[in-house]
């Protein structure tokens, strides 16, 4: 992601550049992941939330392997 | 993509589903409503009811935008456009909309009207700033994912001084849908065990405004992210409520959305609209203070203050089975139409138009599976 000031950034879905708007999430960085909505930041993703999830999915994966 | 492929992995997909299947019981049935339309297709395209054990069903909701827009504002959108000075800017999904007597906004531009498909309120904005002569309408649809973008751009077209922006709004809340679905549930729509709360409308509004779900109507919800394993995982979420007794709000999609949501968001919304006091959905009919409309203080870039619309209430086309696929109480093959005369290359009813629409969701990925299905039944008779 890069800041292009006037509330807008650069992002990159997937291997193609798009200019959003950032105004709805606070400080938004470089390096962030943000949910994009019609043109528009809607969210930041927490990191740590999302390795949570996962590994909740991979626990419950897991409990059927060996519960199976 | 991070956040994205890791939650698309086939192999981990079929274990949840064997998860899914080893606690969901014999001899109950699981019926639960993926409220939103981008969880319907996520469900249709990833087959994910293909990895559901029978006893498990899907039933889909009303959370597409252009699905529930009633014919009536269709219309009045179809008469803007026809005003010589008016340029309508529109979401793309909108075009195709059958209206009254097969009118469309895409037959409408055929014809000649100045109708532009934007991607964002930032390009309806550079429009009426590149071209001051045109009366420039932006057409906003949707819910709480949509609204505070419309809300910036209304602000943004202040700060600017534009005098030839208007926003037409048919912005919708999904609370009031939710209560309205549930309020049916128990008279056309069989019982619901369970929902799956939207994820995008989510980030915005949080997780708190479900809460009347699990307390009033004494239904299990998790909000639940977009990728098929997020809607597993919040299926198998759902299925260990059911089977506790537990009626919660649970969030499955952490990673992006908190109790009270994004509060920046809300405070533009809340500044630039405020409720309606009912609004007219396709298929749920009037719902009370389930829509918004731009404040006084914005009133000048109110379309419908600025061109005097008055919505007359339209009809269905009467084949047409969308509303009770909206209320969850048909599927997309109960109606005659489906696959038929109504496909999405011409499509009879709203289902069928947008990518999140119950019916287009069926037809592109489903019907394969019917198809094996009734194969497959042949085959054994």
């Amino acid at each position: 992601m890069e800041l292009l000031g006037d509330d807008m950034a650069r992002v990159d879905l997937g291997g193609v550049s798009k200019a959003i708007n950032i105004a709805l999430v606070d400080d938004v960085a470089v390096g962030d992941f943000v949910v994009i909505h019609v043109g528009y930041a809607l969210s930041r993703i927490d990191a740590e939330e999302a390795e949570r999830t996962l590994a909740l999915l991979r626990d419950a994966a897991a409990a059927t392997e060996i519960g199976a | 993509m991070k956040y994205v492929d890791e939650y698309r992995d086939a192999d981990l997909a079929k274990a949840l589903a064997a998860r899914i299947a080893a606690e969901a019981k014999p001899g109950v049935s699981y019926r639960f409503m993926e409220f939103c339309g981008g969880h319907t297709h996520a469900i249709s395209r990833y087959g994910v009811e293909d990895l559901l054990p029978a006893n498990v069903q899907m039933i889909h909701g009303p959370g597409c935008p252009v699905c529930v827009l009633p014919i009536g504002r269709i219309n009045d959108a179809i008469k803007l456009a026809a005003l010589p000075q008016v340029t309508l800017c529109t979401y793309a999904d909108l075009m195709r909309v059958p209206a009254e007597n097969g009118a469309s906004l895409m037959k409408a531009r055929a014809a000649g009207a100045d109708i532009r498909m934007v991607y964002s309120t930032m390009d309806a904005l550079r429009i009426a700033e590149a071209e001051p002569h045109r009366e420039v309408v932006f057409l906003a649809i949707g819910f709480e994912t949509t609204t505070p973008p419309t809300a910036l751009a209304v602000k943004r077209a202040q700060a600017l001084g534009l005098r030839n922006f208007f926003v037409f709004c048919n912005h919708v809340l999904t609370p009031a849908a939710m209560r309205a679905i549930l309020d049916g549930a128990n008279a056309e729509t069989e019982r619901l065990d369970g929902i799956v709360g939207p994820a995008h409308v989510s980030t915005v509004i949080g997780a708190r405004p479900y809460e009347f779900v699990a307390e009033i109507y004494r239904t299990p919800i998790v909000i639940s992210g977009f990728e098929p394993l997020d809607v597993m995982q919040s299926i198998l979420m759902l299925t260990r409520q059911v089977n506790a007794g537990r009626r919660e709000v649970e969030n499955q999609y952490a990673r992006a959305v908190s109790r009270d949501g994004n509060i920046k968001a809300q405070r533009e919304m809340d500044e630039v609209f405020d409720l309606r006091d009912s609004f007219e959905w396709r298929g749920l009919g009037e719902v009370p203070k389930s829509a918004l409309r731009l404040r006084g203080a914005y009133a000048k870039f109110d379309a419908e203050r600025r061109f005097d619309i008055e919505t007359v209430r339209a009809r269905d086309n009467p084949a047409c089975e969308c509303g009770a696929i909206l209320r969850g109480a048909k599927r997309p093959t109960d109606c005659k139409l489906f696959g038929s005369l109504c496909t999405p290359d011409t499509p009879m009813g709203s289902c069928m138009v947008s990518s999140e629409g119950s019916c287009a969701a069926h037809y592109a990925y489903g019907r394969f599976r019917d198809a094996r299905r009734a194969r497959a039944v042949e085959a054994v008779s």
